[in-house]
């Protein structure tokens, strides 16, 4: 009997089927319709973004929520140029990606035809790996291994550009191979002999801080963080991306060290005399200038990646591994050690009591970020997914939103991508119909990526986004009040336009206002009884208001700003 | 600062050298030579860089990281056969035609190519070697010349 022939882009289907993806984002175009044809007829669903940067990182949304693959469709040229920037973000935050791109025909290729774009070389220093399909035979076996790529190791972006005659080209399916990558194996069990030298470290340290990270979350060890952290009373901070990993409130975590984060956390990793780093890469808003940081620290630093360690700071103890296998590796090795950590953690609770966020609600004044999502969050009885944008607002809620889940706090947090907020939540919404999702976001991110608020008007995705409208790039101004002279060069916005509400309802949206204090239950209680429709909030905050703590870029993170008083020392 | 040079074993697939270049350089280093050639196994091409990095051990992570790159092996300069090879045109007349074809001689160049008022030579060598005949050969009006990059190889130990 003779193999059924199928098309290119029917093998693309038929494996994005095998691999599980249930959902993918996209806009079509030219060299990718034939693609689109059989996706019509597959169980798989497929949202219309309204542009690719936006179905991008609905894609990043969706698997930053799940922890699995997201996937994102486009066409050749633009709707692949478009699409470098969530692939950029993918890459900086390791969230696993698959790009699935159109190219001109494989006989155009190089000849400048319409819509050609190098989308191989412009994504390169984008993606964790990149293809052209050369036959529609290699489909099935390129999607399963870029399937792997993205998810194991340090999981991040893979994009697979596909030329239309490729996609209408008749073939046979062919099973996919086991993967045979001699150049592609990731380290997942940690060395012994490093999680001992390790172990006798922590034994012998009166001040650890477990400084953690992303790394946790991809690795889902929240449990065994846990874990550890309990069983020996150490201490954890979690930075930007390893928010959830561990729970606010808990007495033991410290939450965000940074150029904005709390005095403790950052106090805490100076004072140290050991950093327990896991799935963390010393990133230039943890660490200021790192000839400052920790300088009484050992430090043990346990990656997936390991060209993340060594790279800014040298670690006594190098560790390359899954986040989990070595939390799993250094219980066993503690085991029966008790920690002499009693009077450390003392001191820390002493010194979050004196030190803590702080924020200046008046009864008639303006409204406060942080006062309005503390309201926030007191109205909300189950875990929100919250997902922001980058500014000032982005810092506060990363401040003072009590984070408990892994997986409940999506932002771009190595590339700062503004517009990144509504589609993250879109995608992440798309994963998860029925759990509250708040995309809250500045005033000039959400007009970066705003249109696709009719994406989820139209594809029923009840979102609820909250725009903190201070009529600034917020954060932009905060800089050029401390290191400008005031000198506001293109970063006022204006709170009336455009009219927030009116965009919203014009998008398919519901629109809500509030603009003081007696606003904010009534109107966020509105907004959290709408479950059948996308809702936003035009929150009109004070223009003029900081984020503190701040340690200023470059400096010494012995030096933390509290407040405006403490900026005149600069 | 002294050169380091990097063994590169890397699957021959499209697109390996540009990748390659562009970890390197998107760090901000620098490569003095880089040649790339098919080695005894199938599907494996064999890279040779030599950079004179401080930060070596991080290129060499980053590299590792690339799908396409096997294995990295860092040369030990005691321990290593390195060649390099030139082709070298130079100006000849009648006064300069028996000078310059003995000082190639003496070098252990190897004349490929003489016309009236020029000769062509080949040689292989250390990149040293290679340099003191380029400067030899210069008084006399070096027309052209073309190196390819250098290769080595580990001696046993
Ligand atoms: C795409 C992009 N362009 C520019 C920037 C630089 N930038 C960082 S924060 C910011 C202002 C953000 O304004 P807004 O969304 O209103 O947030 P706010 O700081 O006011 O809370 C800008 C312009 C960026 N991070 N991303
Ligand atoms: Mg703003």
């Amino acid at each position: 009997m003779t193999k059924e022939l199928i098309t290119g882009a029917e093998l693309i289907v038929r494996s994005l089927e095998h691999l599980n993806v249930s959902t993918v984002f996209g806009v079509p175009g030219g060299a990718i319709l034939p693609a689109y044809d059989p996706l019509y007829d597959s169980p798989i669903r497929h949202i219309l973004a309204r542009h690719e940067q936006g179905a991008g990182h609905m894609a990043e949304g969706y698997a930053q929520a799940t922890g699995e693959l997201g996937v994102v469709i486009a066409t050749s040229g633009p709707g692949a140029t478009n699409l470098i920037t969530p692939l950029a973000n993918a890459l900086m935050d390791s969230t696993p990606l698959l790009a699935i791109t159109g190219q001109v025909a494989s006989t155009a290729i190089g000849n400048d035809a319409f819509q050609e774009a190098y989308t191989v070389g412009l994504s390169m220093a984008a993606t964790k790996h990149n293809y052209l399909i050369t036959d529609a035979s290699e489909i099935p076996q390129v999607l399963k291994e870029a399937k792997y790529i993205a998810t194991s190791g340090r999981p991040g972006p893979v994009l697979v550009d596909v030329p239309k005659d490729i996609l209408n080209q008749k073939t046979s399916w062919v099973e996919p191979k086991d993967l045979d990558l001699p150049g592609y194996k990731p380290t997942i069990e940690p060395n012994p002999k490093m999680i001992q030298q390790a172990a006798s470290l922590i034994k012998s340290s009166k001040k650890p801080i477990l400084y953690v990270g992303g790394g946790i979350i991809h690795s889902k060890s929240h449990k065994e963080l846990y874990d550890l952290a309990t069983s020996y009373n150490i201490p954890v901070v979690t930075t930007l991306m390893g928010r959830g990993a561990f729970p606010d409130g808990h007495e033991l975590c410290l939450e965000m060290p940074g150029m904005h984060g709390n005095y403790t956390a950052t106090t805490s990793i100076q004072d140290s005399d050991l950093l327990i780093a896991i799935g963390v890469r010393f990133d230039d808003r943890v660490t200021a200038n790192p000839d400052f940081f920790a300088q009484n620290a050992k430090v043990i630093h346990a990656d997936i990646d390991p060209a993340e360690i060594g790279k800014v700071r040298e670690a006594q103890v190098p560790i390359v591994g899954d986040a989990k296998n070595v939390l799993i590796g250094l219980m066993e090795a503690l085991k029966g050690s008790e920690l002499d950590t009693a009077s450390w953690i003392n001191d820390l609770k002493e010194m979050k009591k004196n030190f803590p966020l702080s924020y200046d609600q008046k009864d008639d004044g303006p409204l406060k970020v942080p006062y309005v999502l503390e309201q926030l969050q007191n109205l909300t009885e189950e875990e929100a997914v919250v997902v922001s944008g980058v500014g000032q607002h982005q810092m506060w809620i990363s401040q003072h939103w009590n984070f408990t889940e892994p997986n409940t706090w999506l932002n771009s947090g190595g590339l700062g991508t503004m517009g990144y907020s509504l589609p993250a939540a879109i995608g992440a919404q798309t994963a998860f119909p029925d759990k509250l999702v708040l995309a809250l976001d500045g005033d000039g991110c959400f007009q970066m990526t705003c249109q696709e608020l009719i994406t989820a008007s139209t594809e029923n995705i009840p979102v609820k986004v909250v725009v903190f409208n201070n009529g600034n790039h917020g954060m932009v101004r905060q800089w050029q009040k401390i290191f400008y002279n005031s000198k506001f060069s293109a970063s006022e916005l204006t709170h009336h336009t455009p009219d927030y509400v009116k965009l919203a309802e014009s998008m398919g949206a519901v629109g809500l206002r509030m603009t003081k204090k007696d606003d904010v239950k009534k109107i966020f209680t509105e907004m959290l009884n709408i479950n059948d429709k996308p809702v936003l909030i035009d929150c009109v905050v004070d223009p003029d208001d900081m984020v503190f703590p701040m340690v200023p870029a470059g400096g010494s993170n012995d030096q933390v700003i509290m407040n405006k008083e403490d900026l005149k020392q600069l | 600062m002294s050169e380091r040079i990097l063994s590169v074993l890397v699957e021959d697939k499209p697109g390996v050298l540009a990748r390659v270049s562009s970890t390197i350089s998107r760090r901000g280093f620098n490569i003095n030579s880089l040649s790339v050639g098919p080695t005894h196994i199938e599907g494996r091409s064999k890279m040779t860089i030599v950079t004179e990095l401080d930060a070596v051990e991080q290129v060499k992570k980053q590299l590792n990281k690339l799908v396409n790159v096997i294995k990295i092996v860092e040369l030990d300069p005691e321990m290593t056969i390195e060649t390099e090879v030139l082709l070298l045109k130079v100006s000849i007349n009648k006064d300069t035609q028996t000078s310059v074809i003995e000082k190639a001689n003496l070098s252990s160049a190897k004349s490929v190519d003489v016309g009236q008022d020029y000769a062509i030579f080949e040689m292989t060598g250390s990149s040293k070697d290679l340099n003191k005949f380029e400067k030899l050969m210069k008084p006399f009006g070096i027309i052209e010349m073309v190196r390819g990059g250098r290769i080595a190889i580990q001696s046993n130990l």
